[in-house]
């Protein structure tokens, strides 16, 4: 098997576009291509949810995410739960149970008090929810017109998982591919909470702390968990892409059994968008060893909010590097991983 | 989904796939053009040459209304947007594709007011809710979009709506068939016919194809099953010896096209002498212009248009892939300093071109080294 | 090309010169202009194929049926044929 180190990667683009946060390969180029070479000291580790330290000897997962939503109310949650769930999931998803939250807030000037009091009470229903205590952070005004009512970024600290390792370098040919459950509903929420596309539908963002799901996994099939991932901004299609690349390995999606709400699906087909490229707030993807699915499954599966726990493809030597869908009747097709912002399409 | 479930079911799919190997004679080599670029994007998105015996070829064809246009339509239309009254609109399609000066997208990020709409409708009201600004709608389509368009302008007349304009870059689909047919190097045996096209023309347009070309065309709808039952027929014909045009997308295509949207059109639009298509040069009565009649609603009447030529780098052999006589990786910047993330042409940024389809679906498919093995 | 997907009308065009309708694709409901099918404009209960908000055509359940019946047969018509070969031969 080859080695998994990614090529330099150096960040040539004159500005800063939308495409560079959309969470694709964009992103990707200007985290590998200027933070990292200036900011991780040669570091060659594949870039992961959260980092896992030593301080003092005692190990340490420290993570930290920035959010930015428009509107910040939409159905099925607000920028203040989307703060504490998905720091809390980047920990978990890197094996490790989330303990505390530090929150910045930067506001716009002539935001509504309610509005901003309303995010706060949400973000402590949520840490709440998650069994985590959120124990400072810091706040800063920006003039009106220059901040979107309200930017959050909170960075989260736990502990790991004794005995987990994850890691895409013990990621196998024969490893299984499982998703938590059905894809897209955030992004597709957004888009259509967003108003510009006169589209109404029930549906509502899948926001939530996936850590229980994780820790009933690795209680499951802890030996055989090799790598997780929490799809969000790029989706399914760009962790994947992620892994391949890591991995060196193909990671093969099986199309027809990727889940998708019917909802999600409909808006997908009428806008042009692929449902793996959609982000989501409340699923995460696992590779786990082939003896240990069946456990891993029943586990997730039989916890509300886990019924919709899927295989969805397989790990396989070639081709290396690439993210394969294969039909039921087996057309393929490499999916790559998002350019920019899935933008709706008419042709 | 109804109608769409029942055309991407696996059993059926199969046996068309069956029957397709079946007709196709070994001796023989097929090469059939999808003209429409929809077609292209169904079948990498769907695997479908994966079902396909190696002796039928698909040729691209230049039915990407995006991939068509040259450039410098992009610079004219960020012209007339530079002013911060407009707000610029158009289709998620046309985002990405670069100018001399950028994408749309680009100019955004530098302060532009650039919106994605679905629907021409929506351009409208976004005119009614902003009455101290101008609406710029860059109109981009074959003749599936076109009537939308006209109906669009028809409201907004009838409204009297004075903020309001279209830049107007409608194409029509049969002189590009046409400049296929007399270009000295191709060789097409039969054409997969434009589906959505021709829920608006019909099929009659195409018979000069099988009458005087003395090629098969099969009207085709956009579902695996529909592309894999027009390619029997076109092999049944082939078979047969007799071209003609047939109907495989009889559930929404009607013969005689549709009434109502050609008479749209009519009131609106009228030919071009001549358009620039990008790669195949100017041809004759190709494109749409707005009517003197409705000249308060287009842009290139009420504002002063540059109108940029920008010529495609010397390398870029966009032309000759559109036609298809080249494939997307046979073009020497494919994959180098064209990719979707830097566009050379708009082939590799729209979601119909060919460069994209191949490059996003296809092209790592059978790469034998990885990006990782030369690190 | 271009992007058309089948929606059932939930509530008919009010007719009119700028008439809508109501659609519905898999729960997703959106209105759009039926100003391209005034000639027979669809009613409740009947399938469209829509294009950026405009209704393009009507589908036809007896064609869409048809037509996948015919290709359900593909496999059976083949059995046939080689068996009037097979008497044809003999």
């Amino acid at each position: 098997m080859m080695s998994a180190a990614p090529p330099r990667i150096r960040f040539r683009d004159a500005q800063i576009e939308m495409a560079h946060g959309a969470g694709g390969k964009a992103s990707r180029r200007l985290v590998e291509g200027l933070f990292a070479p200036l900011l991780f000291g040669g570091c060659e580790e594949p870039l992961a949810d959260a980092a896992h330290v030593s301080i003092n000897g005692t190990r340490v997962a420290i993570t930290t995410d920035s959010f930015v939503v428009k509107p910040l109310r939409f159905p099925g949650g607000s920028i203040g739960e989307l703060a504490v769930n998905g720091t809390v999931n980047d920990l978990a998803v890197s094996g490790a149970v989330a303990e505390n939250l530090v929150v910045t807030y930067v506001l716009e000037a002539g935001l509504p008090t309610e509005e901003l009091e309303a995010e706060v009470r949400a973000m402590a229903e949520a840490a709440q929810r998650a069994g985590i205590a959120i124990v400072g952070g810091d706040t800063k005004v920006v003039e009106h017109g220059k901040g979107d009512r309200m930017y959050i970024t909170s960075t989260g600290i736990g502990r790991p998982i004794p005995g987990l390792t994850v890691a895409p370098q013990s990621v196998r040919p024969g490893d299984v591919v499982l998703l938590s459950g059905p894809i897209g509903d955030h992004g597709i929420t957004i888009l259509l909470a967003r108003g510009e596309l006169d589209l109404e539908a029930d549906i509502c963002s899948d926001t939530r702390s996936v850590l229980p799901f994780v820790q009933l996994l690795v209680t499951a099939a802890g030996a055989g968990v090799r790598w997780m991932r929490d799809p969000t901004r790029g989706g399914v299609a760009t962790s994947l892409n992620e892994l391949a690349r890591d991995c060196g390995l193909c990671v093969t999606v099986f199309e027809d059994r990727v889940p998708v709400r019917d909802v999600v699906r409909g808006a997908c087909e009428l806008l042009g968008l692929d449902p793996l490229h959609i982000a989501n707030e409340g699923q995460f993807l696992a590779v786990v060893a082939p003896e240990y699915v069946d456990a891993a499954l029943d586990a997730v599966r039989s916890t509300p909010g886990g019924s919709g726990c899927a295989v969805v493809g397989e790990i396989r030597e070639e081709p290396a590097a690439v993210v394969l869908g294969i039909t039921a009747y087996g057309g393929t097709r490499v999916i790559d991983m998002l350019v920019g912002d899935p933008l709706p399409r008419i042709c | 989904m109804k109608y769409v479930d029942e055309f991407r079911e696996a059993g059926v799919i199969r046996k068309a796939a069956e029957e397709i190997r079946r007709l196709a004679d070994p001796e023989r080599q097929y090469r059939f053009m999808e003209v429409c670029g929809g077609h292209t994007h169904a079948i990498y998105r769907f695997g479908l040459k994966d079902l396909l015996p190696s002796n039928i070829e698909l040729i691209h064809g230049p039915g990407c209304p995006v991939c068509v246009l040259p450039m410098g339509r992009i610079d004219d239309a960020v012209s007339i947007a530079r002013d911060p009254n407009v707000i610029f609109t158009a289709f998620g399609d046309m985002m990405r594709v670069p100018g001399r000066d950028g994408s749309p997208l680009e100019h955004k990020a530098r302060g532009m007011d650039v919106r994605t709409v679905y629907s021409p409708a929506d351009t409208l009201k976004l005119a009614q809710k902003n009455p101290d600004r101008h609406v710029l709608f860059f109109a981009i389509g074959f003749e599936t979009t076109a009537p939308s368009t006209a109906l669009t302008l028809m409201r907004a007349k009838s409204l009297g709506l004075r903020n309001f304009s279209v830049f107007c870059n409608h194409v029509t689909i049969i002189p590009a068939i046409r400049a296929i047919l007399d270009s000295p190097d191709m060789r097409i045996d039969a054409f997969i016919g434009p589906g959505h096209v021709s829920t608006v023309i019909g099929c009659r347009p195409y018979e000069w194809i099988a009458k005087n070309e003395r090629k098969p065309i099969v009207v085709s709808g956009f579902e695996p099953v529909d592309i894999l039952q027009a390619i029997v027929m076109l092999l049944r014909q082939l078979k047969a010896g007799e071209p003609k045009v047939e109907n495989q997308y009889t559930r929404v295509v009607p013969w005689e096209g549709n009434r109502s949207a050609l008479k749209a059109m009519a009131e609106v639009f009228e030919l071009r002498p001549y358009f620039e298509w990008r790669g195949m040069g100017f041809i004759s009565q190709s494109a749409l212009r707005i009517r003197s009649s409705y000249a308060q609603w287009n842009a290139e009447e009420r504002f002063p248009v540059p109108g940029v030529r920008v010529t495609d780098p010397k390398a870029a052999q966009c032309g000759e892939v559109l036609k298809g006589a080249l494939k997307p990786a046979q073009c020497k910047l494919f994959g180098k300093e064209c990719t979707p993330e830097h566009p050379i042409g708009a082939l590799m940024v729209s979601s119909e071109g060919s460069c994209a389809a191949y490059y996003n679906y296809e092209h790592r498919k059978t790469a034998l080294t990885s990006i990782g093995a030369s690190a | 090309m271009c992007l058309a997907i089948p929606a059932r009308v939930i509530e008919e065009a009010n007719g009119g010169e700028f008439s809508r309708a109501l659609v519905e694709v898999m729960g997703l409901r959106r209105h759009i202009d039926t100003g391209l099918l005034q000639d027979d404009p669809p009613r409740t209960g009947d399938w469209v194929l829509v294009h950026v908000g405009f209704a393009m055509s009507k589908i036809s359940e007896d064609q869409a049926l048809e037509q996948l019946r015919t290709l359900s047969q593909l496999g059976e018509q083949e059995a046939a044929l080689s068996e009037v070969q097979g008497y044809e031969d003999s």
